[in-house]
């Protein structure tokens, strides 16, 4: 497998993590509400995934504990900042924390323990094509991530929950004066934010790199989240860029497998980097931030 | 006599010391068409939000076609048939019309579509069912609003200060859809200040003054004159007359200014020239989105030209395109910008605080320090020379009511005794008192030869301000008219000229 192979094959798994959270946190987002906590809520899930595989659970049942370990967190979040009406990026930062130390501790005892991960599905005909091949044949998990993204986007233009919960983040008074609850509306939001932090951090920790290492999220929380604000809010370019950081981390493992000499730590600061640098000059363009832009993002309401 | 759609019996809100409404009896006919008149503050919008249920009643009752209802919240009242079109509108600029009515209203794409064009011929409701609503003018956006609430199928619309927002001919097509409306059995509370409209439109009128209810009448049967001394309970304030002045300097020009604005939402200036001489008052008009911020951010130096643009803006004889709002005050200029909270004054620090804002260069700061008895000086004899009601001079500025607020501002621009004064909407939300006496205090500084500037949405008030006007219309200036030569109507096609209204 020559390094191209190696990325195209490779790119989808590795940007899955970044992206399950980034659209958890692209719908709390929407609603106007914005939780720094991702990085927290995905250690959260991730610690509890590899403990349960690690006993015998299965992966569907980490899944779905990770995912409501994540839950549990943001609804946290919202009873402060939402409930409370304590600013959100102080509220998004102590859920963190909070988020980060718990998976520290429960996952202290499987220290560098690892796991058997998950086979992958390949598409028929598709996947023997020569080069791209590769791009066809991932786990389910990123099959589900793909799906989810395109049900994303047609929610969010297509459907009136979608509309609802644009309508929230750019205008919470009017949408209380259409007679909708804007607490409702952002609990949910929240908590469906908190889902995808947890499930995205059990498929880091049990798919992807199926070993526990405290710490092992390693700031994929925080990359999700400045993947939303560059990607402008729109679930395509949140996708294209967490594939982007996906493919250039691939990029620099094969440089260092191919034993160029650029030290490890400017080859793994480099998505970051690229990342940045594409979307920010993606995202400079005012009107589409401002046409996607929510207006009351951040804002603590009534 | 048949049963009022909608009765308030003994209603009163309080929101802390304040007594918004007091004990306010209310009853709404089917079929017509009922004014709500007061000043600010006289409690219209509390009323309506109780009827709305956006805020519960501390006392009281309300029936509905006879029965006594709770309100609790805006979605049972839309259940019972109310509808209301808000002042701010409640519609979402970052999506299409149809998107905005299928939030409230149910149904497929397609049949809302259909169902917006139907409403829009049937009631004179033209607009785009597809355009998102950010690219929609003031009159469009309060057509869908309209629109929207007509799909529930209302028995009682209520539209607060609807007019506030439109040029006259809009009113007169607004006016047609209200009686069209009213025709078909929909009952209308239409809350307003504005005497002349009530008076062309309403079948009845309370009048409110600070929360109660000081009239029920017919509107026709009273001029507005009466009116007027119903709502606030004394005569209208005199006018003084602007006198004569001879030719002065040339204060302000502007150029053939142009300036392009990358901000979707902004509306970009073309071609932009006017002159303000000293002892004149020139009056901008139009509907606001037309460029007014825009145009207030370049002459105020908050957004300034670039090198290359020399010689578009000039003060006093001097260019100052380039020059920061500093700079250009240093010249003797001031300024009242549009939004008193937040740009005019700083709403949590003391007036003595504000005060020093741009009062500082009357010698109430030394070598760096802030001379504190001199501003307080300063402060006192701005309350006392413009009649602001306040406790004393260490009030926070955000307690004011918006008028005394706006006076205290205008007073202290007028203490620096500029030679060019720019002020952008000066009696946007404040009482008729507090207006007259502003207005009175601009035309006295007109007379002792300072250059004014005045954007107003208000065309009697530029009428009875100014000595020329021009039109802003989509970014663009109308040529100068004398005021003593022209009649609002002609005001009024040049606000909408080549502008959707006019189809």
């Amino acid at each position: 497998m020559n390094a191209i192979e190696f990325i195209i094959s490779g790119m989808l798994a590795a940007a899955t993590p970044f992206l399950l959270a980034a659209l958890g946190e692209l719908v709390a987002e929407r609603s106007g509400v914005l939780n720094l906590g991702v990085e927290g809520m995905m250690a959260f899930g991730a610690a509890l995934a590899f403990i349960i595989v690690y006993n015998g659970g299965g992966h569907i049942l980490a899944f779905l504990v990770a995912g409501i370990g994540g839950v549990l967190l943001s609804l946290l979040f919202a009873f402060v900042a939402l409930g409370l009406r304590a600013n959100q990026v102080a509220t998004g930062l102590a859920i963190g924390i909070l988020g980060l130390g718990l998976s520290a501790f429960f996952g202290k005892p499987y220290e560098s323990y690892t796991i058997k991960g998950i086979s992958k599905i390949s598409i028929p005909v598709l996947s023997d094509i020569p080069v791209i091949g590769g791009l066809f044949s991932q786990d389910i998990v990123v099959w589900l991530a793909i799906l989810t993204s395109a049900g994303l986007w047609y929610a969010l233009t297509r459907m009136k929950a979608g509309l609802l919960l644009r309508a929230v983040g750019e205008n919470p008074k009017a949408v209380n004066s259409l007679g909708y609850s804007v607490f409702a509306l952002r609990i949910g939001a929240v908590a469906f934010g908190g889902l995808m932090a947890g499930i995205a951090g059990a498929y880091a920790s049990t798919v992807y790199t199926p070993l526990w290492a405290d710490g092992m999220i390693a700031g994929r929380g925080w990359i999700a989240v400045a993947l939303v604000v560059f990607g402008t809010w729109m679930v395509g370019r949140v996708f294209l860029g967490a594939c982007l950081f996906g493919a250039v981390s691939l990029a620099g493992i094969a440089a260092q497998t191919a034993g160029l000499s650029i030290p490890s730590q400017i080859l793994t600061s480099l998505p970051y980097l690229v990342t940045i640098v594409v979307l920010g000059i993606i995202s400079s363009n005012k009107r589409l931030l401002k046409l996607n832009g929510i207006a009351s993002l951040g804002e603590t309401y009534k | 006599m048949t049963t009022p759609l909608l009765s308030l019996r003994g209603v009163s809100k309080s929101y802390g010391q304040v007594h918004a409404n007091t004990a306010v009896d209310l009853d709404v006919a089917p079929n017509a068409i009922h004014a709500i008149l007061g000043e600010n503050g006289a409690g219209k919008s509390t009323l309506m939000k109780l009827i709305y249920g956006v805020e519960s009643p501390d006392e009281g009752e309300i029936f509905w076609q006879g029965e006594k209802r709770r309100i609790a919240s805006p979605s049972e009242a839309r259940k019972l048939g109310i509808g209301m079109v808000f002042q701010h509108f409640s519609l979402f600029e970052t999506l299409t019309v149809v998107e905005n009515v299928s939030l409230v209203v149910p149904g497929t794409k397609k049949e809302l579509t259909d169902k917006i064009i139907q409403f829009g011929e049937e009631f004179g409701l033209k607009v785009d069912p597809l355009s998102h609503v950010h690219s929609l003018s003031v009159g469009e956006r309060q057509r869908v609003e309209i629109i929207r609430c007509l799909m529930a199928d209302p028995k009682l619309l209520i539209l607060d200060e609807p007019t506030s927002v439109l040029p006259p001919q809009s009113v007169e097509l607004l006016f047609e859809t209200l009686r069209r409306l009213a025709e078909r059995g929909v009952s209308i509370l239409f809350i307003s200040h504005k005497l002349e409209e009530i008076r062309s439109i309403c079948t009845h009128a309370t009048i409110l003054r600070s929360g109660h209810v000081t009239g029920n009448v017919s509107p026709r049967d009273f001029d507005t004159h009466e009116l007027a001394k119903m709502m606030i309970g004394r005569d209208m304030p005199e006018t003084i007359p602007a006198k004569p002045m001879p030719r002065g300097l040339k204060q302000l020009e502007l150029a053939n200014l142009t300036h392009i604005m990358e901000d979707p939402f902004a509306v970009s200036l073309h071609d932009v020239s006017l002159q303000v001489r000293e002892g004149e008052i020139l009056g901008i008009a139009g509907v606001s989105g037309n460029g007014q911020s825009e145009l207030a951010e370049l002459i105020s130096g908050e957004t300034v030209l670039p090198p290359s643009e020399g010689e578009r803006i000039v003060m006093m004889g001097q260019d100052v395109s380039t020059l920061n709002a500093a700079a250009r005050r240093k010249l003797g200029f001031a300024f009242v910008p549009e939004d008193r909270l937040g740009q005019g004054a700083v709403p949590e620090l003391s007036l003595t605080k504000n005060s020093l804002l741009t009062a500082h260069s009357k010698g109430l700061i030394k070598r760096g320090m802030v001379n504190l008895s001199k501003a307080t000086r300063f402060t006192n004899e701005c309350i006392e020379a413009y009649d602001v009601r306040t406790p004393g001079p260490e009030a926070e500025a955000g307690a004011l009511s918006g008028g005394n607020l706006q006076k205290f501002i205008v007073g202290r621009e007028i203490m620096l005794e500029p030679k060019l004064l720019f002020v952008n909407q000066p009696t946007w939300g404040v009482d008729i008192g507090a207006s007259a006496a502003i207005r009175k205090r601009l035309i006295e500084l007109r007379n002792q030869g300072c250059a004014i500037l005045v954007i107003s949405e208000e065309i009697e008030e530029l009428f009875e301000l100014s000595d020329h006007i021009q039109v802003l219309n989509q970014g663009r200036l109308s040529p100068r008219f004398k005021t003593s030569e022209i009649q609002p109507e002609d005001i009024g096609r040049h606000m909408i000229s080549s502008a959707e209204d006019v189809a």
